[in-house]
Parts: C-alpha cells; sequence; structure tokens
C-alpha cells in the first residue's frame, strides 16, 4: 500500500533530477549518463503502473542501445563542448518563460480534465494472464501490421545508418581473397641466380 | 496518500516542460537537443502507459511500443546523420549548419 507510494516517489524524484541534470550538465558525457539514469527510473515507474514488457524494454533497448550510442557518438566527436555551452544565459529567460507557458498548459489539462463517458465503456478489464503475455496477444493478433511497419521501420532506419556513415577510403590496402587464391608458383615465385660474392 | 492517474500526468507533463527547456536551453549544442527530443518521447509515454493502465486498456502500451521503435530509429539516423556532418564540415554547432541557406 503504502511501498507503492515510497517507490513512485523515489523513482519521480529520480526521473525529474536526473531530467534536469540532462539538459543543465556541462558535460555532454553525463548528460548521457543522466539520461541512462532517468530511463532506468521511469522502468521503475512502468513497473509500477503494471506495464512489466515496457519496462524491460526500455532497459534493454534504451539503456542498453540508444543510451549507448549516444554514449559512442559523443566520446567520438572531438567537439569543443565548453564553446558550444556559450550562450546558456542568454536563452535562459526566453526558455525559462516557454517552459513555464508550457508547464502551466500542462498541469490545467493535468488537473481539470475529466473521463468522457463513452470511455469507460471501450475499457476492457484486465485477466488474470501476465502483462508480457497479454501485449502479446494483441500485439500478434490486432496489431499484427503495425507491428511489421515497426520492424520496416528499424529495418530503414538501420540500413540508412550504415549507408550515411559507411566510406570506402581510397589507397587502404584490403585483402583480395579472388586474386590470393588465384596466384600460382609461376606468378608467384621468383628464382634467380644469385652469384657468388656480389648478391642481387 | 494513494498514487493516482494525475500524479503520473504531472510526471509527464514535468519531464516534458524539461525537455521543452532543454531544447531552448542548449541551442548550440545538437547532441544535448538530440537527447532532450528523448526525454519528450518519454514523457508521452509515461502518459500513455498510465492512461492505458488506469483505463485498463492494453492499446496504450501498444503504442507506447510503437512509439519506443520510432524514438530508437530516430536516434539512430540522427546520430549517423551527425557523424557525418561532423566528417564533412568538422563542426556540429548549430549555427554552423547553414548550407540550405540561401
Amino acid at each position: 500500500m503504502y511501498g507503492d507510494a515510497i517507490f513512485f516517489w523515489v523513482f519521480a524524484a529520480t526521473l525529474v533530477g536526473s531530467a534536469l541534470a540532462v539538459i543543465l550538465a556541462r558535460n555532454p558525457v553525463h548528460s548521457v549518463l543522466f539520461l541512462i539514469l532517468s530511463f532506468a527510473a521511469a522502468a521503475g515507474l512502468f513497473l509500477l503502473m503494471g506495464a512489466e514488457f515496457l519496462g524491460m524494454i526500455l532497459v534493454v533497448v534504451y539503456v542498453g542501445a540508444v543510451a549507448v550510442l549516444f554514449l559512442f557518438v559523443v566520446m567520438m566527436l572531438d567537439v569543443d563542448f565548453a564553446e558550444l555551452k556559450q550562450g546558456f544565459l542568454q536563452y535562459l529567460p526566453i526558455g525559462a518563460l516557454i517552459a513555464l507557458f508550457v508547464a502551466f498548459e500542462l498541469g490545467y489539462v493535468a488537473v481539470g480534465w475529466t473521463r468522457s463517458t463513452q470511455a469507460a465503456a471501450a475499457a476492457s478489464p484486465a485477466g488474470a494472464i501476465a502483462n508480457t503475455a497479454a501485449l502479446g496477444r494483441v500485439l500478434y493478433t490486432q496489431y499484427f501490421y503495425f507491428f511489421q511497419a515497426a520492424g520496416m521501420i528499424l529495418l530503414t532506419a538501420m540500413i540508412g545508418a550504415i549507408v550515411l556513415t559507411l566510406r570506402h577510403r581510397v589507397g587502404v590496402k584490403r585483402q583480395d581473397i579472388a586474386i590470393q587464391v588465384a596466384r600460382n608458383p609461376a606468378s608467384a615465385v621468383e628464382v634467380r641466380k644469385v652469384p657468388s660474392r656480389v648478391g642481387i | 496518500m494513494i498514487i493516482g492517474l494525475t500524479h503520473y500526468l504531472t510526471l509527464g507533463a514535468i519531464l516534458f516542460t524539461i525537455g521543452v527547456a532543454g531544447i531552448i536551453l542548449n541551442r548550440k549544442n545538437i547532441i544535448v537537443i538530440l537527447m532532450s527530443v528523448e526525454l519528450i518521447l518519454l514523457s508521452v509515454n509515461i502518459n500513455l502507459v498510465a492512461f492505458s493502465t488506469n483505463s485498463g486498456d492494453l492499446t496504450g502500451q501498444v503504442f507506447a511500443l510503437f512509439i519506443l521503435t520510432v524514438a530508437a530509429a530516430e536516434a539512430a539516423i540522427g546520430l549517423a546523420i551527425l557523424v557525418t556532418y561532423y566528417r564533412n564540415r568538422g563542426s556540429i554547432a548549430v549555427e554552423d549548419i547553414n548550407a540550405l541557406k540561401g
């Protein structure tokens, strides 16, 4: 009973604090690490809400793949991040203004909304099966084509990323297996008669 | 104190606001902008899952799953463009990216 509330506040505080650290940290490597922390906290929140599968996916896909991808790129690019941080204070007033405006709008909606009378009829009660199994049941039947489309999107992203970043440098020695296999003693070995005390 | 739907919605709103503020505050650093976009998508996912749990309907979680997919694809493509751009121009400052400006 109280355990849920305690865990909610812990995870929510971690999430908000680490999200603030993401946008305020001076070093982008720290930003990425705080992004990982916020994803982990969000996974905990998903578990609290009963969405176990999404929590697992968040840890596996986001912490394991996307955040590490960010980390690779941040560390690979040799960028002067101190220079990029300049002008932060200059943007602070307008940023705070827009953030307050968005927060006011969202807060107004979050507090003042009411449920539609038709919405309750559409809701189906959660059965005895686990969240992951229930999600699989609808994902592979009702949303099958969307599932396939999501796979196509990932394939497109993968091919696109490879095409964008792959480059063939000229002048780099590479192994050509066909040429290696096609060699024979006549072309590979040269027999020379070396005179004594002269050398080649 | 019971943790209800409003708590999660407020948390999502706070996270969305932080993401929007991050985009404006770090206008020069495109990597942090991409991370702010990830935060915004995470807040949307929190909203969807909260409503899904609250109404006992799995559609919200399916939608959140698709958002995760698109966000992963977007991060991969965005970072690939970033690496290519840095290789060609030697800079990723947002104000230097003006080659298409007439």
